[in-house]
């Protein structure tokens, strides 16, 4: 199944310029990297979940598997794709024949295990991924990139073609730990001053607001002095919890939307919560 | 050449492939084969892929992993690596002055060091571990789930059981040698590439072997991002500050 239509099966904007629903004038998609520190701690869950809930109000999204090497978004949506972007990096296809429609009305571009190879940022890799986020920019409302885990340079890389940074968080000590090192290398190195949080598995409500603070407060104390003297302090944004919650497992394990298979489930309201805050 | 027109062998029937060859190698190898009146056909099939898989996966010389089976091993740890951010070391263990060996005592003498010195590497490592014959005189390990604090005393461990190793090559006579070794620590949740990583264990190997070899070199680890300090914060008490 591939999609030669450029049209995302979204519903389509009404009204792109409502007063209700103001967009910049210049069209182009907010960019938003969403990456962990850790591994396994629902990354391509949400980015699959968070362009479906998008979808549904109205955007139109496209979900970037910048996970070079690490293609697992397929898995979750249940995707078989022929092709991928290592096919249009060796020229074999165009872009647009890469672009799969996924189930949850968005659209992905997957990477493909063929990007091993490219799990080092070579020049090349590095300018393709540029042409091909310049080239859909246009035609998205959100773009989301669905980043490796891990602090390589291929993640901050993409992170730095974004114009937002989301980080997950699970309350486990190491993903804090984790989460904690990437904000710290985007504060210093990429002089991030925003970064946006989701705390994901959450046991109870109000732990996600708990962690941002426990973040916030080791950031200032020892990440801020870091910068240079006069800088804006880095600040963390709650963007939104997502409740541990079986259905997640069970939607994962039929490799299903968790929005689609267990609708008003109480993940599934996290991650509304979440795309009504971008979308509002 | 096969007739066209004759129909293709059954791959489950036995009596039809051509399986000489096959069978002469794993005869050599010393591989033993189920009887085939007392299995199954398929089994006994199996049984003659499965020998032919590890055949092509060892070093015919000394039995350990051979190169390839050394890079299957090394992907499968790149990807735990970089999902789960188990730390993971490499080793590079290069024989030292081998060609002295083969030029004093004869290549059959070099052959027998080689062999020692494999049992020798074999002996000391986990199931969960690989060691391979990388080439001539150089092996090579993957340890998966290896602590960096952890990581020199292993590679001192190998080098001690090496130099305590007496290799006869004739009756009465017998051979020391020692090894270098050179290691690196793959970067925890970073996807390393396979050349990037044996060329970091290879570079701390030449030093080792720059040092005056019989000795062990590896890289060392970036140190944490987080500090001991910065952790405590994070969690608001001091349990996690021996966790590194």
């Amino acid at each position: 199944m591939i999609s030669t239509d450029l049209t995302p099966d979204s519903v389509p904007k009404s009204a792109p310029d409502s007063t209700l629903t103001p967009k910049p004038a210049a069209r182009r998609a907010r960019i938003m990297a969403l990456t962990s520190g850790k591994g396994g701690v629902g990354k391509t869950f949400l980015s699959a979940n968070l362009a479906a809930a998008l979808a549904r109000r109205g955007e139109r999204v496209l979900v970037l598997d910048a996970d070079l090497g690490l293609a697992n978004l397929d898995v979750v949506l249940n995707l078989h794709p022929k092709i991928t972007l290592h096919d249009v990096f060796t020229g074999k296809v165009q872009l647009e024949d890469a672009i799969l429609p996924a189930p949850g009305g968005f659209s992905v571009l997957l990477a493909g295990s063929g990007l091993v190879e490219y799990s080092r940022l070579t020049a090349e890799v590095r300018d393709q991924l540029l042409r091909i986020i310049d080239t859909l920019a246009p035609r998205y409302d959100h773009i989301l990139l669905d980043t490796g885990a891990g602090i390589s340079d291929v993640v901050l890389f993409a992170v730095s073609l974004a114009d937002d940074v989301l980080v997950l968080v699970t309350p486990e000590p190491t993903s804090m730990t984790d989460a904690y090192a990437t904000i710290k290398v985007l504060a210093t190195q990429q002089q991030r001053r925003a970064i946006r949080l989701v705390v994901n598995q959450v046991g109870r409500p109000g732990e996600g607001r708990a962690i941002r603070g426990q973040l916030q407060l080791v950031v200032d104390k020892f990440v801020t002095p870091m910068l240079p003297a006069g800088s804006k302090p880095p600040v963390l944004e709650l963007l939104g919890e997502v409740p541990l919650d079986p259905a997640v497992r069970e939607a994962v394990q039929r490799r299903r939307l968790v929005l689609e298979l267990l609708p008003g489930c109480a993940a599934a309201k996290g991650v509304e919560a979440i795309a009504t805050k971008l979308s509002p | 050449m096969h007739d066209p027109t004759e129909p293709d062998p059954d791959p489950a029937d036995a009596t039809t492939l051509r399986l000489a060859p096959a069978m002469q190698l794993l005869e050599q190898s010393g591989r033993v084969l189920p009887d085939r009146h007392q299995v199954s056909r398929v089994a006994w099939m199996q049984a003659l892929i499965d020998g032919l898989c590890e055949l092509s996966s060892r070093d015919p010389l000394t039995g350990l992993a051979n190169r390839r089976e050394f890079e299957l091993a090394l992907a499968s740890e790149i990807d735990r690596v970089a999902r789960a951010g188990e730390p993971a070391l490499m080793l590079m263990i290069d024989i030292d002055h081998f060609k002295k060996v083969n030029d004093t005592y004869g290549h059959p003498a070099g052959d027998l060091v080689l062999k020692g010195v494999a049992q020798a590497l074999h002996d000391c490592i986990r199931p969960m571990d690989t060691v391979a014959r990388f080439g001539g005189e150089e092996f090579a390990m993957i340890l998966p789930n290896c602590p960096p604090s952890f990581g020199l005393t292993v590679a001192e461990r190998v080098r001690t059981k090496v130099q305590n190793l007496s290799v006869a090559v004739t009756p009465g006579q017998h051979v020391h040698v020692t090894v270098s070794l050179g290691g690196a620590f793959a970067p925890q949740w970073v996807r390393s590439s396979a050349p990037l990583w044996i060329e970091r264990a290879d570079q701390q190997l030449y030093r080792a072997k720059a040092e005056g070899r019989n000795r062990a070199c590896l890289e060392q680890p970036t140190v944490s991002l987080v500090s001991a300090e910065e952790k405590g914060m994070l969690f608001g008490t001091s349990q996690f500050q021996d966790l590194e």
